[in-house]
């Protein structure tokens, strides 16, 4: 700083230049990992031009390019390339990416006949078609004018197949097993009390259960064996030979043919799935929607615990209690919860939630389910009733700060006013303050969710698994399962990018899931603004 | 009592027998009255007398303690910490630190305007009957009466009969203020203390306050704290003078403008010192 009196320029003009390059380089950080989310991100699910590549090894590879990248030792003034392609077929080339050293490639071309699939098994699949075998036996080779027609309508045919098989082995053998499950809890309930006549009733249920599920089984068979005998024999870029049941295939598509309105179409197709399917292969390919619900249910919810809890002791602090050293020390707790590690909370949460609290109820509710059921816990384990209150006790400071601090804006004169009509306490804060403070309340309640909805560690200990086998939400009372365990998208994108066997294959979707995780984030956050405008709104002056 | 004063057939809020209110010339009697913010002494020893249905001013330099003494009749003074008082007020003969009497019926009986207009953000229906939603009225009928008997006391009604469920924060200050005297007479008090009610006013505005003081004063008893010596002189029937917490003179306003004994209050009056 100029410490000479004649100097022109204001002691302190230099800190407004260094306070708007922090805001430059906050801003920018901002904007880079939003542009590095949505690029890599968004860029996921576009088909682009597959090449078929000779190398000077002599071999060909047909892939679509995913990276490319400076090779590790090549001198900076002079870098040379290095390139990845996805040639999918995983049970043929053990891994579906290849790293090829650019200068070895000897050329690309674009032939019209590769054909990109979509598997249920063993990832994706570049190959060049031979002939299609239909379901009624003929067969028409890929030369022929009708072979991408009846391709197409024969994938379509085989995914109408496909679907009735997951209908019947997932949902309605599943519902099966789930009745056997209990009626087997009951009887062996039944048994130990001796309730003779309950227990005939229940081997008669189990008896029927048991057929069933065996009749559902014969129709899934009965459905394999009636619609799925199409088949493509193809070539891969060696020549292999590559026959593909087209029962296992999702989606094809010519991806050097396409027109950009295909490509578009596309595009759509898959973000469809993605965002309203559900995970296939180790939660690598698929979609997302368990996760998104997971998410969605959980952070709504915490939102709806956190809020009263959070107003309720702000009233009190602020309200009632006497102000004086236990207050402040209360305070300074209340504060220093909020820097509290997220993790130290998933451990309370296990700890407190789910053994102590979640044990009891078990204990006291469900004590037939344990005693008969290999004491399986029902609330005893992680489920989204304790990861929704670990989350809520974490974001407990922020709403009780706002919300203190929205109390504390309300100008003295209006509650001075309600006081003075003879209002009670209760009934000023009631009538008075708290619909004056609702937005900042609500400020408090978007801090908390924006914070909660992207929390991770502390879920892993209390109820967020890999895959769960069924939505916390569904058709069966009560509708909403409070003890179920269930997927989330913070820990889908740790899952995919660190505990994923294919790194390769797991690296888009990671993108993906992070954008899809930042949308839902900024979706919540634009809900709970429109409402809290609206709230200002009505405190605003009509005309003046 | 004029017709209008007459409460709703269901109303809850006691009137009590004009009679009753006749004459009593010491309606509120403060006694000795010594009041302290902390250690800080901010009244000394007041013993005046106030009359049923007059209007009294306070008025002194600021600090002089004439709010002090006025937010002191309804107990408001009871949300400030570490407050103590010593002495007495009664109100029609019952002490207001009566440890059997609620401060809520107290404040009740005693309605306040502030200096500062204070409308809830809530629509002017629901500013002016919100001391009849507190204890319990529910009955629309009621609820519209009292509203258009109040604001038609204020002299409010017809400029916002019109929109009563509009914001209560869009109307001018004048407005506003009038719309605070309106909420303050809702529930029929007996007792109107007025805060320095036209300190944020213009002229125009405070002209229509003072008229309305005037007819206010036919069913309430007025205690007003002001500034302006003139507004002083042309509302109340008696003034009191206050300075550095004491209690200077007290007499009727003709005295007290005309004919003041202490050379104190004829030094503040001619604009002396204060």
């Amino acid at each position: 700083m100029a410490s000479s009196s004649d100097s022109s320029t204001p002691r302190g003009e230099a800190w407004v230049w260094f306070s708007g390059l922090g805001l430059i380089i906050g801003l920018g950080m901002v904007v880079g990992l939003l542009a590095l989310v949505l690029m890599n991100g968004a860029t996921v699910f576009w088909a682009p031009p597959v090449p078929v590549a000779q190398v000077d090894d002599g071999r060909v590879l047909i892939g679509q390019l995913a990276q490319r990248r400076i090779r590790a030792g090549s001198p900076a003034d002079q870098p040379r390339y290095e390139r990845q392609y996805q040639v999918g077929l995983r049970e043929l080339n053990g891994n579906s990416y290849l790293w090829i050293d650019e200068a070895k490639i000897k050329g690309e071309t674009f032939p019209a006949d590769v054909l990109g699939l979509e598997r249920v098994e063993n990832g994706p699949a570049f190959v060049r078609p031979q002939t299609l075998r239909k379901s009624d036996g003929k067969i028409i080779p890929a030369t022929d004018a009708a072979f991408e027609a009846a391709f197409q309508a024969e994938v379509a045919a085989a995914a109408a197949v496909r679907e009735k098989l997951i209908d019947i082995t997932r949902h309605r053998i599943g519902d099966v097993n789930a009745a056997m499950d209990q009626a087997r809890v009951a009887l062996r309930r039944a048994e130990d009390l001796k309730i003779t006549d309950e227990v005939a009733a229940l081997q008669k249920e189990i008896a029927q259960l048991d057929g069933r599920f065996a009749s559902l089984q014969e129709e899934a068979k009965q459905v394999v064996a009636g619609g799925a005998v199409a088949s493509l024999v193809s070539q891969d870029a060696a020549g292999r030979e590559v026959v593909v049941p087209l029962t296992q295939v999702i989606r094809a598509w010519f991806p050097n043919r396409l027109d950009t309105w295909g490509r578009v179409n596309l595009f759509a197709s898959r973000l469809g799935e993605f965002i309203f399917d559900e995970p296939r292969e180790a939660n690598t390919e698929g979609g997302l929607m368990p996760a998104i619900f997971g998410t969605l249910v959980m952070t709504v919810f915490m939102s709806l615990l956190v809020t009263p809890f959070g107003v309720i002791t702000a009233i009190y602090l602020r309200e009632y209690a006497q102000q004086g050293p236990v207050l402040r020390i209360v305070r300074i707790s209340v504060n220093n919860l909020a820097g509290v590690p997220s993790i130290v909370f998933g451990v309370f949460g296990l700890g407190f939630f789910v053994y102590v609290l979640g044990g009891s109820i078990d204990q006291l509710f469900f004590a037939d389910q344990l005693k008969y059921n290999n004491n399986t816990p029902v609330f005893g384990t992680g489920g989204l009733l304790w990861c929704s209150l670990t989350l809520a006790l974490m974001t407990l400071p922020v709403v009780i700060v706002a919300t203190e601090e929205a109390l504390a804006a309300v100008p003295r004169g209006m509650r001075e006013a309600s006081l003075a009509t003879g209002a009670s306490k209760w009934q000023t804060i009631r009538d008075i303050l708290l619909p004056a403070s609702a937005p900042g309340i609500l400020t408090g309640v978007i801090l908390a969710m924006a914070r909660g909805a992207g929390e991770v560690a502390p879920l892993m200990l209390v109820g967020v698994v890999k895959l769960a086998p069924s939505l916390p939400f569904d058709g069966s009372a009560p509708f909403l399962h409070l003890d179920r365990k269930f997927m989330h998208l913070g820990f889908h994108v740790y899952d995919l990018g660190f505990q994923s066997p294919d790194s390769d294959a797991a690296r888009p979707m990671v993108f993906a899931t992070t954008l899809l995780l930042i949308v839902l984030v900024v979706c919540l956050n634009l809900g709970a603004i429109w409402i809290r405008n609206r709230l200002r709104a009505r405190f605003k002056g009509a005309s003046f | 009592m004029s017709q209008i004063m007459n409460p709703p057939s269901s109303s809850r809020i006691k009137v009590r027998p004009a009679a009753e209110r006749e004459g009593r010339k010491d309606y509120i009697s403060i006694r000795d009255f010594g009041f302290y913010y902390g250690a800080k002494k901010a009244l000394d020893a007041i013993s005046l007398d106030i009359p049923e249905r007059q209007v009294v001013a306070f008025i002194g330099p600021s600090g002089c303690g004439k709010s002090t003494l006025l937010r002191n009749l309804n107990r408001m003074n009871d949300l400030v910490d570490g407050i103590r008082h010593e002495g007495d007020i009664t109100i029609n003969g019952r002490s207001i630190y009566d440890p059997g009497l609620e401060v809520i019926s107290l404040r009740r009986r005693v309605g306040m305007v502030f200096q500062k207009s204070n409308p809830f953000p809530k629509s002017i229906f629901e500013n002016v009957v919100y001391a009849l939603r507190v204890v319990g009225v529910r009955d629309r009928a009621v609820l519209e009466e009292a509203c258009e008997t109040s604001l038609r006391k204020a002299a409010l009604w017809d400029e916002v009969k019109d929109r009563l469920n509009d914001s209560a924060l869009g109307l001018s200050g004048g407005q506003m203020q009038r719309l605070c005297i309106a909420r303050a007479i809702a529930n029929r008090p007996e007792i109107l203390l007025m805060d320095e009610p036209c300190s944020a006013l213009d002229p125009i505005a405070t002209g229509k306050i003072e008229e309305l003081i005037h007819e206010l004063k036919e069913q309430f008893t007025i205690v007003i704290v002001t500034h302006s010596m003139q507004q002083a002189a042309r509302v109340s029937d008696r003034t009191a003078f206050f300075y550095l917490g004491k209690q200077i003179e007290y007499d009727t306003t003709e005295k007290i403008f005309m004919n003041p004994t202490q050379a104190q209050t004829e030094a503040y009056i001619s604009g002396r010192f204060g």
